[in-house]
Parts: structure tokens; C-alpha cells; sequence
């Protein structure tokens, strides 16, 4: 069963095309690839499924219990109440608030007490702060942040601040959630941590992920499909072992390589 | 409960001074202005502080309410009047607060600095064009019904709510705005949703300090409410720091007492001011609290670093 | 028809005095990014130069006018040093606020000098007092100066900014400041000049309003600043033509707003027309979009 539908999505710039009528499809609980040379249009992509830009042409589909949502044309807000939540490649916390604090602002959908309670802060304001408190600290719990609470998110190690940005975002409560290279500056522990959490939030939280990431060994192990695109086109699907052997993905990066020689 | 009782005792203090003739006429006024700029700076810092919108168009909001209000107590000259005029002038303040946000929060910046001083540049404008704020000349003899009592119910209410909120979800949203636009967006946070409500909630206290002033010094004219009341009410917040709700009380109090002792010399007032001003940002641009706090357990940490310092010598 | 030429006529004097000062505005935001409030001012004060210069000096048109040119380009490059240098890396409303204050400091130091007393500048004699009648149209000898000095003064700004060694640098420095830097371009001398050259124009632009509007007083920068800068957004913050054009149009406006509607909505309409341009197209009449990477 398919959890997002992407049809044929064009987005340009100026005179550049990003992406060019890229499709792809996601099934529910999978973990799939997105991988490309650089400036392959693997960001902007993930822009147009996030709603910060909005395709030229195409559709995006969303499949939540059977319901069919359109994302394409939605604001990023209502895409992430929708089920759809991500990390960016050059994080971007809310550097100078705590770590618990990251988190809760991420939770704000779940809070129902309107603008009078927050003035006065009536019984409702009380009760509803106190849960959001607790699911944060628990959410925190699963990435070792929960006793780092109280510092400020820029003062993390770098490390930490890529798994807060992850569960800032789990905090939404997404159906799918987009990590835009999650080990990017991570040494090999680090990584491997990384992958384990990875595992481990799949399970627990039902999740299906979609995922750009520049070290293919990480990819080629943990993902169970990837996507190729080269110069804003899917140029080819399917299993690692499929896509190690595909002969257009290794021009597109060999070709890469040489114009960087 | 020691805020309560702080608040309590600072109430009843000057209302003792006042009643014993202790405070009059000029510092009185002085009171005054300090209750109205606190309103102004702590909303201001809400927009601009909590938020991160930069607005120079307070003064118009101010206006507003203080026409309003005026209109609707010289017709109705009773205490019944004067809390409608304080109502209805906050609520038509917030109406133009929302109804002008809604095109310009698109805007970042400087361009929203500048397009929110347009605004309240129009603002002023039609009030100097029309018959019933009598242009130029402004309003004369408005009833006056503001005491301290009913000062310091406003201030400390409209510093309460707005403190209240920005430690709310709600809160939080703005402040996440002001942090990352596009990452609050990712995570669900409506941000033109909340920046208007910023606006409206800002422009509404605005609009109580317009009528409170309107009502206290019986006297209107646009000219009150131009560019330079705005500057007035941003270096108020700056100078307290951005995010900082206490500074901004502070803030407002240190420039009322500086401003009430350059009295004596007219002629260079507004000159040291400006140089205040450009020194201020150059050596502390961050402003005295930054964007901290100052809260009781502050003040006792500093007396416990005081007494050890002593102790030492 | 008549009434509409000599209003155009009008216009164009008027958007002469506009389109010099936003250059300035526009030059200097191009490559700081601040909204130089004490632009007005520096205009003010190079009216104040040309009056000094004429009715105590008895000087001639066009002395007094480099003069003030000069004070106003000192003053520029003077108060870029003091007060925005040590803000080149603060928060840019810590750079706004110190701009208002340095704006403040000018007009009150101003007014504590001279008084806030309006001044007259001394009757034109000569050519410089004649007028030309086409038809019912009128035009002064005052206004044909104006407006071409003001030609004259951005052609060679056009030139100095294309063709010249120091221009090339502030468009260097306007598009990347730390390329440019490690380019070898000397970035602080290239912002003290762009804040000198800025300056000279509005000098030269309070001397040219001084002859053709007479009077002058320590506050008469605040709006005519506010309007050149609105006309330097309408025209593409940072972009030279776009200023002048955004100037002109300004002028035109506000003298048809004032002809043929109610002239006390005047500036309404101006700032009318800045937020209008805002919304539609902040980038301005001729500035390209441009989006913040994610």
C-alpha cells in the first residue's frame, strides 16, 4: 500500500530546472533512499514534498487511512499537520531556545486551548502544558537528550543537534518522515548510533522514511529501496543491489567525478 | 505570591504619596508616562522582541486608540464612557493592526520596518484630514479619568497578559519565528497565523496606552503621534533588551527619570538622547537585560555576591 | 492640458531633488543593507552650507554648491566611521537605531546652532532669476538648473560607478563583501566612498532646493528623506537607474496627487504607493526576486 504518490513534480528557477517531472512512489513502513551527485536536486525535491516551494507542474499525493490528500499547493504548516515531517541538511534548530523547548514548539499541534486560557492561564492552560512537558521529555528519552533538556540547542555537539533536529520532527507526530543527510559530519560511531536510533523510531513510531544521504554505505545498508536522480530527473529504482549495478547511475557519478577533477 | 504582594505594596505606596501630596503635578505626569510606555514597550516587544517583526508603526495603533476614546468620552463624560473608550479604542486599534498586517507580514525586516511606518504615517494623515479629530489642531478638553488606580490596573494587566501568552504554546509559536520562519513552518507552527495575532494582541495593548494617554493629559493632536513616538517606544525596547519583558519595564522607567531630568536643559535634551541613543548601541547593543529576566532569585544571587565580595575585603 | 504639462514641468523638479537623494539611500543600502536615516539630514545640512556660503560669504551659485557638495561628502564618510564602522557585524536594528540616532543628533545639533527658526535663501539675480513662458506653461530658470544639474551629476555618477577602478569595487562589494574582500578590494575605503558620493548628491540636492523652494529649516529632511526612499525601493533598492526612475516617478505623483486631488493626502498616497510596491513586488520596479536558501 502506498503512502505518497509524487507525479511527475517540475520545479525551475529562473532559467535552471531543479527538478524535472520526477516521480516517485513510497510504500507505508518502507525506508527508502534518495541519492544523486551533487546538485542533483535531492533538496529541492524535499522542498517541494515540504511545501517551501511549490512545484510548477505535478502532483503530490498523501494516503493517510485511505484518504487521498494533495500536498502540492499547501502551506508547510498544513503539510506537516498532514503526517509529513523533516530534518534539514544544514540544521536548522531554534538555536537559541533549550532543547526542551525545541521540541515542544513542534508539539504545538497537539495543544486545543485557545488564545483566552494562554492570557490568563486557566485550568486548561495548566493541564495541556504539563502533558506536552511529559511527551517531550519522554521523546527526548529515546535520544539520551532528556537530562540536556535545559540547555540551549546551539551549545549541543553537533552530533546532538542532528538527533534533535530528529526528534523535533518526531514530535509532529508524521506518518512520513524526510531526513535530508542526517550523518552528514558524523564520524563512523556516530553513524552507526545513527542508524540504530533510525531503526529503532521506525518501529516504534510506525514511520515510513524517506532519506538523502551522501554515504552510500549507510544507504546501501538500511535502505530497502533507492532513488536515483541525476540533474532533476529519476533516472533509475529499485533494491542497493539493483542500483549498484545500474550503468546510468554510475555515468552520473562518474561523470560527476571527472568534472570535479 | 511575592509577585502578588510586590505588586500590592508598590500599588498602595503610591497611592499613599499620592494622597499625601507626596507625588503632584509634574511627577505625577512623569508616573503617567511611565505606565503608558511600559504598555507600548511591552507590546512592541511582543511584536518585535518575542516575534521578530520589526515594526516602527506603534505610534499609529497609539493613536488609534487615544482618538477613539477621546471621541467617545467628550460624548459620554462618565466613568462608563471612559472604560468603553478604553475598550473600543484598543479593539478598533487592533481591528487596523490586523487588518494592515494581513498584506505586509509577507514583508522581512527592514521592508516591514519601513511599510509599518508607512502605515502609520496614513494613519496620521487621515487624522489630520478629518473634521471629527478637528485636522491639525487636535482635540481639546477631553474628560480625564485616568488615576492611578486605573493606571496601574492597565499597566500591570496588559503586562501580565502578554507575559502570560508568550510562555504559552502560542507564545512559543511567535518565538519560534523569530528564531527560524522556515523551520517553525516544517513544524506546523500557521506563521502568518501568528504573526498577525502578534500584531492584533500588540496593536489592542497599543490602543489601551493611545486611550489612557487621551484621557490622562486631555489633549490630541497627530503631530503627538508621528514617526518619532514610534522611535521613542523601539529604543524603549531595544535599549531593555529584545525578549525581555522586565527590561522593557525597566527600560521605560531609567528613560522617563533620564528624560524628566533633561527638562532643565531643552536645548540639548534631544541631543544627548541621540548621542545616548548611538552609544547605547555601539557599546550594548543587546540592551541592559539582553534577553533575560530579571526575577526575585536574580536579586537575591546578586545580594549574596555583593555580601561575599565584602566579606572578602 | 496646459495645467497637466506645467504639473509635469513640476514634477520632474520636484523628482530631480528625490532622485538624487535616493541615490544615496539606494547606493549605500546596495552595500550595507541599512537604511541610512541620516541621509535627510546630510541633505539638510548641505542646504544649510549653501545658504552660509551665499548670504555670508557671497558666494556665487555654483562655488557654493561644490562646497557644500564637499562639508556633505566629508560629513558622510566622517559619520560612517564613527558611528555604523564598529556596527559592521551587530544586528541590523542595532544598525537602524543607530541611524535614527545619528539622524536626531544632525538635526538638533542643527538646531542648536542656527535655531529652528526658518531661513530664506537670498534672492536670485540674473539669469538665474528669469522664466520662460511657452504658451500658459511657465518654466524658471531655477527649474531648468535644477534638473540639469541633476542630469549632469548622474552621468558622472553613472561613469564613475561603470568605468572607474573604485566604482567596479562597490559593485564588487555591493553583490559579495567577503569576495570581494578576498579579492584584494579594500572593503572599508569602498563603503566610505560610496557614503561620500552619496552624500556629495544630497549636498548638492539641499543646495539645488534651497535656490528653488527658498526656505530651509533643521527638520526639512524627514519627509523629502522618507519619499527618496520610498522612491529608491519603488525603483530596486541597490540598483542606480532604478532610483532615478523611482525618484521621478515619486515627483510626479506627488504633484499630480496635489494638482488634481486633495494635496493634504499627498503623502498618504506616497506611502500608499511604498506599501503597495512592497506587497506586489518588494524587489522593486527593476530589482530581480531573489529567495533565501534552504
Amino acid at each position: 500500500m502506498s503512502i505518497l504518490k509524487v507525479n511527475k513534480i517540475t520545479k525551475s528557477f529562473g532559467g535552471l530546472t531543479a527538478v524535472s517531472k520526477a516521480s516517485l512512489e513510497l510504500e507505508k513502513g518502507e525506508l527508502l533512499g534518495l541519492i544523486g551527485p551533487n546538485g542533483a536536486g535531492k533538496t529541492t525535491l524535499f522542498n517541494l514534498l515540504t511545501g517551501i516551494y511549490v512545484p510548477d507542474s505535478g502532483a503530490i499525493n498523501l494516503f493517510r487511512e485511505g484518504e487521498e490528500v494533495a500536498l502540492h499547493g499547501l502551506r508547510p504548516h498544513n503539510i506537516c499537520k498532514a503526517g509529513l515531517a523533516r530534518t534539514f541538511q544544514n540544521i536548522r534548530l531554534f538555536k537559541d531556545l533549550t532543547v526542551l523547548e525545541n521540541v515542544r514548539i513542534a508539539m504545538n499541534k497537539n495543544i486545543k486551548y485557545g488564545f483566552i486560557p494562554s492570557f490568563f492561564h486557566l485550568p486548561s492552560y495548566r493541564w495541556e502544558e504539563k502533558q506536552s512537558i511529559d511527551d517531550s521529555i519522554e521523546l527526548l528519552k529515546i535520544f539520551n537528550l532528556d537530562d540536556k533538556k535545559d540547555e540551549l540547542a546551539k551549545n549541543l555537539p553537533y552530533g546532538e543537534q542532528r538527533h534533535l533536529e530528529i526528534a523535533r520532527a518526531l514530535a509532529t507526530n508524521p506518518k512520513l518522515l524526510l531526513l535530508d543527510e542526517p550523518a552528514a559530519g558524523m564520524n563512523p560511531a556516530e553513524t552507526e548510533n545513527l542508524t540504530k536510533i533510525i531503526g529503532e523510531i521506525r518501529e516504534e513510531f510506525d514511520l515510513t522514511i524517506l532519506l538523502i544521504e551522501h554515504d552510500m554505505s549507510l544507504v546501501m545498508k538500511i535502505c530497502e529501496r533507492i532513488y536515483v536522480l541525476d540533474h532533476g530527473m529519476v533516472i533509475a529504482n529499485g533494491t542497493p543491489e539493483e542500483i549498484r549495478s545500474n550503468k546510468r547511475v554510475i555515468e552520473a557519478y562518474l561523470g560527476e567525478d571527472i568534472n570535479d577533477a | 505570591m511575592k509577585k502578588l504582594i510586590g505588586l500590592g505594596l508598590t500599588y498602595a505606596i503610591v497611592q499613599i504619596l499620592i494622597m499625601t501630596n507626596a507625588i503632584t503635578g509634574y511627577l505625577q505626569a512623569t508616573l503617567v508616562t511611565i505606565c503608558i510606555n511600559i504598555i507600548l514597550a511591552v507590546s512592541l516587544n511582543l511584536i518585535t522582541g518575542f516575534t521578530g517583526q520589526f515594526s516602527l508603526g506603534h505610534a499609529g495603533f497609539m493613536s488609534i486608540g487615544a482618538y477613539v476614546c477621546a471621541l467617545i468620552t467628550m460624548r459620554v463624560p462618565t466613568v462608563y464612557g471612559f472604560i468603553l473608550g478604553v475598550l473600543l479604542g484598543a479593539l478598533a486599534a487592533a481591528l487596523v493592526g490586523c487588518l494592515v498586517g494581513l498584506p505586509t507580514l509577507r514583508l522581512r525586516g527592514d521592508y516591514l520596518a519601513i511599510a509599518t511606518l508607512g502605515m502609520s504615517e496614513i494613519i496620521r494623515i487621515i487624522f489630520l484630514n478629518m473634521e471629527i479629530t478637528n485636522g491639525a489642531a487636535g482635540l481639546n478638553g477631553i474628560p480625564q479619568f485616568v488615576n492611578w488606580t486605573w493606571l496601574f490596573t492597565f499597566t500591570v494587566g496588559t503586562v501580565l497578559v502578554i507575559s502570560n501568552f508568550i510562555k504559552s504554546a502560542h507564545g512559543r509559536a511567535c518565538i519560534s519565528i523569530r528564531e527560524d520562519e522556515i523551520a517553525a513552518e516544517a513544524m506546523g507552527i500557521n506563521t502568518i497565523k501568528y504573526k498577525v495575532v502578534s500584531f492584533t494582541i500588540g496593536a489592542f495593548c497599543a490602543g489601551i496606552a493611545g486611550a489612557l494617554y487621551a484621557s490622562y493629559f486631555y489633549f490630541l493632536k497627530p503631530d503627538l503621534f508621528g514617526f518619532l513616538k514610534s522611535v521613542d517606544v523601539l529604543v524603549i525596547v531595544v535599549l531593555g533588551g529584545l525578549g525581555s519583558i522586565s527590561g522593557s519595564i525597566l527600560a521605560a522607567i531609567l528613560l522617563a527619570l533620564i528624560s524628566s531630568y533633561l527638562q532643565s536643559f531643552p536645548e540639548i535634551r534631544m541631543i544627548l538622547y541621540s548621542l545616548t541613543l548611538i552609544a547605547i548601541m555601539i557599546f550594548r547593543p543587546q540592551g541592559l537585560m539582553g534577553s533575560k529576566e530579571i526575577s526575585l532569585s536574580v536579586f537575591s544571587k546578586w545580594a549574596s555576591g555583593l555580601k561575599s565580595k565584602r566579606g572578602r575585603v | 492640458m496646459e495645467g497637466l504639462l506645467q504639473q509635469i514641468v513640476n514634477g520632474i523638479t520636484l523628482g530631480s531633488i528625490y532622485a538624487l537623494m535616493a541615490l544615496g539611500y539606494t547606493m549605500v543600502y546596495g552595500i550595507i543593507r541599512l537604511i541610512n536615516f541620516a541621509h535627510a539630514d546630510i541633505y539638510m545640512i548641505g542646504a544649510y552650507v549653501g545658504y552660509y556660503c551665499m548670504s555670508f560669504f557671497g558666494l556665487g551659485f555654483l562655488p557654493s554648491l561644490i562646497i557644500a557638495m564637499f562639508i556633505c561628502t566629508l560629513l558622510g564618510i566622517i559619520i560612517e566611521k564613527i558611528a555604523y564602522r564598529p556596527l559592521r557585524n551587530a544586528t541590523r536594528i542595532s544598525v537602524l537605531i543607530t541611524a535614527i540616532g545619528v539622524s536626531l543628533f544632525l538635526e538638533y545639533g542643527t538646531m542648536f546652532f542656527v535655531t529652528a527658526n526658518v531661513r530664506t535663501y537670498p534672492e536670485m539675480t540674473g539669469l538665474l532669476a528669469r522664466t520662460i513662458k511657452m504658451g500658459n506653461i511657465v518654466i524658471s530658470m531655477q527649474q531648468i538648473l535644477l534638473v540639469s544639474i541633476t542630469i549632469v551629476l548622474m552621468i558622472l555618477l553613472q561613469f564613475i560607478v561603470k568605468t572607474t577602478r573604485i566604482g567596479k569595487a562597490m559593485r564588487a562589494v555591493s553583490m559579495d563583501k567577503d569576495a570581494a574582500e578576498l579579492m584584494g578590494i579594500n572593503v572599508d575605503s569602498t563603503i566610505s566612498f560610496t557614503f561620500g558620493l552619496g552624500s556629495a548628491l544630497a549636498g548638492a540636492a539641499g543646495v539645488l532646493v534651497g535656490v528653488y523652494y527658498n526656505s530651509i529649516n533643521p527638520l526639512m529632511g524627514m519627509v523629502p528623506g522618507l519619499k527618496a526612499f520610498i522612491a529608491a525601493v519603488f525603483g530596486g533598492i541597490g540598483i542606480i537607474p532604478g532610483a532615478m526612475i523611482g525618484g521621478y516617478f515619486i515627483g510626479a505623483v506627488e504633484v499630480l496627487v496635489a494638482g488634481y486631488g486633495n494635496s493634504m493626502y499627498r503623502d498618504a498616497v506616497v506611502f500608499g504607493i511604498l506599501i503597495l510596491v512592497l506587497i506586489v513586488k518588494p524587489s522593486g520596479l527593476l530589482g530581480k526576486n531573489t529567495r533565501e536558501k534552504v
